[in-house]
């Protein structure tokens, strides 16, 4: 066994270590270790894409000295790593973007605790993306979801403390639900490893015995991760979670977090269910017309609103939204189309809760639109990342975010006629409503330069490098996308 | 059309009265306010605060019935609770963790074996549920002044011969039980959770008759953070020596030992006590935390 295959479990460790020692570090030095982990675990996991992939192998690695299945176990395939990877890179540059208005808005002492629960979300993160065990996936969702409750109430607002305790309720109920169903499953199959729950699921649905609590058990799973991604119609925390948290807090929630419970979902579907059961069982339909609904429903929700950060929150309720679409829509080409939208999301959405966040903070705490006017020139490098960023939401070419779109497009001409038409009807409405929103947001930045007698503010060098890597990133995918889209859906294959 | 361009530039202006938008301009929140703002209610929110407070109760009691129904009919369709007949007791895992439990991880409680030898991985995510739990409490509720004695605490603390002479007999009893848990946990039932919540116990019964600052000579935020920061860096670092070696095929120097014995089942002692002190602090912590704001 090649060696670099020891490394998730090295990095999961690694992380839980590092959010330990945080408690005594003073918050410059925490900031140091968790940034620093993040950017290791992005470059080991990408080491160990490129040791994978070219193999085309997919290795369970045993933790601990009892073979399958008797312990716990990781299994370690091209699409981990490459979740793995982006969501630490990810990480980087949330933790690089918001460092600025973390230092200004929290009270120093407990600065360090948010890089406490950064390391333990990184953690989570892997070890969700990684895992091979229904239970194992159960306990770092519970560290998720106690880390984001975290990051999330660290500013101390009576605002920011009643949208985290409701986005605490929400995801614990889908925490509770997501146990149910683990429950229900391990009563009628009698394991927890992935494989083997897989075959006696298949022979469950193939006898026809115990169909209703198999059927319930996937429903619960399913369920419970939707509400904690957020998809319509339990969207309705994010626009306070998001609008009142630092940045930094919004940006990995949205652009990780919630990633994170969708991969652990798409792995079930794969690895649990297995696809032919997901695939008739029915339950993709419903997430399928809730997507199309949260699209839609998401995009209307962000033109009501007044205020910069709900917007962005709205229209991540929408995204998500494509995402469960793709779901839905088929195990190939729909499931591609997902992952993609996956990774251009968590690749845009930060960028502009950080962006917003910055401009907000330069005009003063001002985050409604008419406040906002002119913050392109006080803040010109978050003033740029915004613009573009919004691009590549309403899906411009050469953008990730068309890249999406088009894949969707043509996933949905593969797809059966009944699902056709409404993924179409969704993505030409939502890219209209997109473009209404944020080119009313872009426009209004521009107008009058410096209103209000504001200064030009001094662009902090952490953010604009975040800002500049996330433009150049979806630029690259945006032009280069096609060969890593199928690169891809191959390993959708071996999944 | 003149009507829908008035539409669009209210839209555009951000006064259209879409939503719940009562905030004073200028009036926006402030960096480090601790209170919610108070905003007059419009008519727009009332009615619908109105109509969500009439629809809130039917919703949710349909919706439940449903959930209810659904879940009860799954339920019944399950196997029988404890037939020797249904999956779980049937799959080879079982089976295996009974008859060679005791061989392989050396020890006699089964259930000790299970969660800190062959599903080790599990359990050290479980102890870093309570770190996060513990840390995001103190997010929650740590602030740096010191808190103004209230009445309560008064009340709390006024000095009640029977409460303090009973504590004064009780807690030595209930801590060293607690590490009669936490040592016998391969030997018999028990374990680091167990024992650890009963310390936790103990602790809280103490600060709850003595008050905070008896305690704190041992146990400060300091001392705190030390002991957990030891424990769980010993955890992760002896479970991921074992892992790895487990995942190598290489020999480890943690060996099951001779059953029965309080030195044996390899690291399940060690990572027993461990469990046991993270649970203790957690739960301290988050009665000294929801207590008095600080540990």
């Amino acid at each position: 066994m090649s060696f670099c295959l020891n490394f998730p479990l090295f990095l999961i460790v690694l992380s839980l270590i590092s959010a330990v020692l945080c408690i005594i570090l003073p918050g410059k030095a925490a900031r140091y270790v968790a940034l620093s982990l993040a950017l290791l675990s992005a470059v080991l996991n990408a080491v160990i894409l490129f040791y994978v992939y070219p193999r085309n192998i997919s290795v369970t690695y045993l933790m601990g000295h009892y073979p399958h299945p008797w312990g716990n176990e990781l299994r370690i395939s091209a699409m981990e790593a490459l979740f793995s990877s982006a969501f630490s890179a990810i990480l980087v540059l949330c933790l690089l973007g918001g460092s600025a208005q973390l230092r200004e808005k929290v009270q120093a002492e407990l600065s360090p605790y948010f890089y406490v629960m950064t390391c333990l979300i990184q953690a989570a993160l892997l070890a969700l993306v990684y895992t091979n065990d229904v239970f194992t996936g159960y306990v770092f969702i519970e560290i998720c979801t106690l880390s984001s409750c975290g990051i999330l109430m660290i500013r101390k607002n009576g605002r920011t403390t009643l949208a985290s305790v409701r986005y605490m309720i929400f995801s614990l109920v889908g925490s509770g639900l997501f146990l149910f169903g683990v429950i229900f499953l391990y009563n009628i199959t009698g394991e927890l490893l992935m494989p083997n729950i897989r075959a006696a699921v298949l022979t469950l649905w193939t006898s026809g015995e115990y169909k209703v609590p198999l059927l319930t058990a996937m429903c619960l799973m399913t369920l419970g991760l939707s509400i904690k991604s957020g998809l319509f119609p339990f969207h309705i925390w994010m626009a306070d979670t998001y609008g009142t948290a630092i940045p930094g807090a919004s940006a990995i929630l949205s652009g990780l977090i919630s990633k994170g419970y969708i991969f652990f979902l798409i792995k079930l579907i794969f690895d649990v269910f297995g696809v032919d059961v997901f695939y008739a069982s029915g339950i993709h339909n419903v997430l399928f017309v809730f997507g199309v609904i949260g699209i839609i429903i998401g995009s209307v929700s962000a033109i009501r609103e007044n205020n910069i950060l709900r917007m962005i929150a709205f229209s991540s309720a929408a995204q998500i939204g494509y995402v469960y679409m793709g779901i839905g829509m088929s195990a190939g080409a729909g499931i591609t189309a997902a992952l993609f939208q996956m990774l251009t999301h968590a690749a845009t959405k930060p960028a502009l809760f950080l962006s917003a966040g910055t401009m907000t903070n330069a005009m003063g705490n001002a985050k409604k639109f008419r406040n906002l006017q002119g913050a392109g020139y006080v803040t010109p490098v978050a003033g740029l990342a915004f613009t573009f960023e919004s691009f590549s939401m309403i899906g411009v070419p050469l953008t990730m975010g068309f890249m999406c779109k088009y894949l969707f497009g043509t996933a949905a001409f593969e797809a059966a006629p009944l699902k056709m038409i409404p993924t179409l009807i969704a993505l030409s409405v939502s890219t209209i409503l997109n473009t209404m929103y944020f080119s009313r947001t872009v426009i209004r930045i521009y107008r009058h330069p410096i209103a209000n007698g504001h200064e030009r503010e001094k662009t902090r060098v952490s953010y604009a490098l975040a800002a500049v890597v996330f433009i150049v990133v979806n630029l690259f995918f945006g032009v280069f996308g096609k060969s890593f889209i199928d690169a891809l859906g191959n390993c959708v294959t071996i999944f | 059309m003149k009507k829908f361009k008035e539409w669009l530039r209210d839209w555009d202006e951000g006064t259209f009265d879409f939503t719940i938008d009562t905030a004073a301009a200028g009036n926006e929140e402030s960096t480090v306010s601790e209170s919610f703002e108070k905003t007059a209610l419009t008519d727009l929110e009332n009615r619908e605060f109105r109509l969500f407070s009439r629809a809130f109760p039917i919703t949710a009691v349909i919706l439940a019935s449903v959930m209810i129904v659904f879940l009860l009919s799954a339920v019944m369709r399950l196997p029988a609770f404890g037939s020797p007949h249904t999956p779980p007791a049937e799959s080879v895992t079982i089976q295996r963790y009974i008859e060679n439990g005791l061989s392989e991880t050396g020890a006699i409680n089964i259930v000790a074996g299970v969660i800190l030898d062959y599903r080790a991985f599990d359990t050290l995510g479980e102890s870093h549920v309570l770190f996060a739990a513990a840390a995001a409490v103190f997010i929650l509720m740590a602030s740096a002044r010191r808190r103004p004695e209230s009445p309560r605490d008064q009340a709390i603390l006024r000095d009640d011969p029977i409460l303090r002479n009973t504590t004064k007999v009780l807690v030595p009893i209930i801590l060293l039980f607690g590490l009669y848990v936490i040592f016998n946990g391969h030997l018999g039932p028990g374990g680091g959770f167990s024992g650890g919540s009963i310390i936790g116990g103990g602790l809280i019964m103490y600060e709850m008759s003595y008050g905070p600052t008896r305690l704190q000579r041992v146990l400060n935020l300091k001392t705190y953070k030390i002991t957990v920061l030891v424990s769980l860096l010993f955890y992760s670092i002896a479970k991921c020596y074992s892992f790895f070696c487990g995942a190598n095929s290489l020999h480890t120097i943690f060996g099951p030992g001779t059953p029965g014995r309080i030195f044996s089942a390899g690291l399940i002692l060690p990572l027993n006590m461990v469990v046991g002190i993270v649970v203790s602090c957690t739960l301290y912590g988050f009665y000294a935390l929801f207590m008095r704001e600080q540990i």
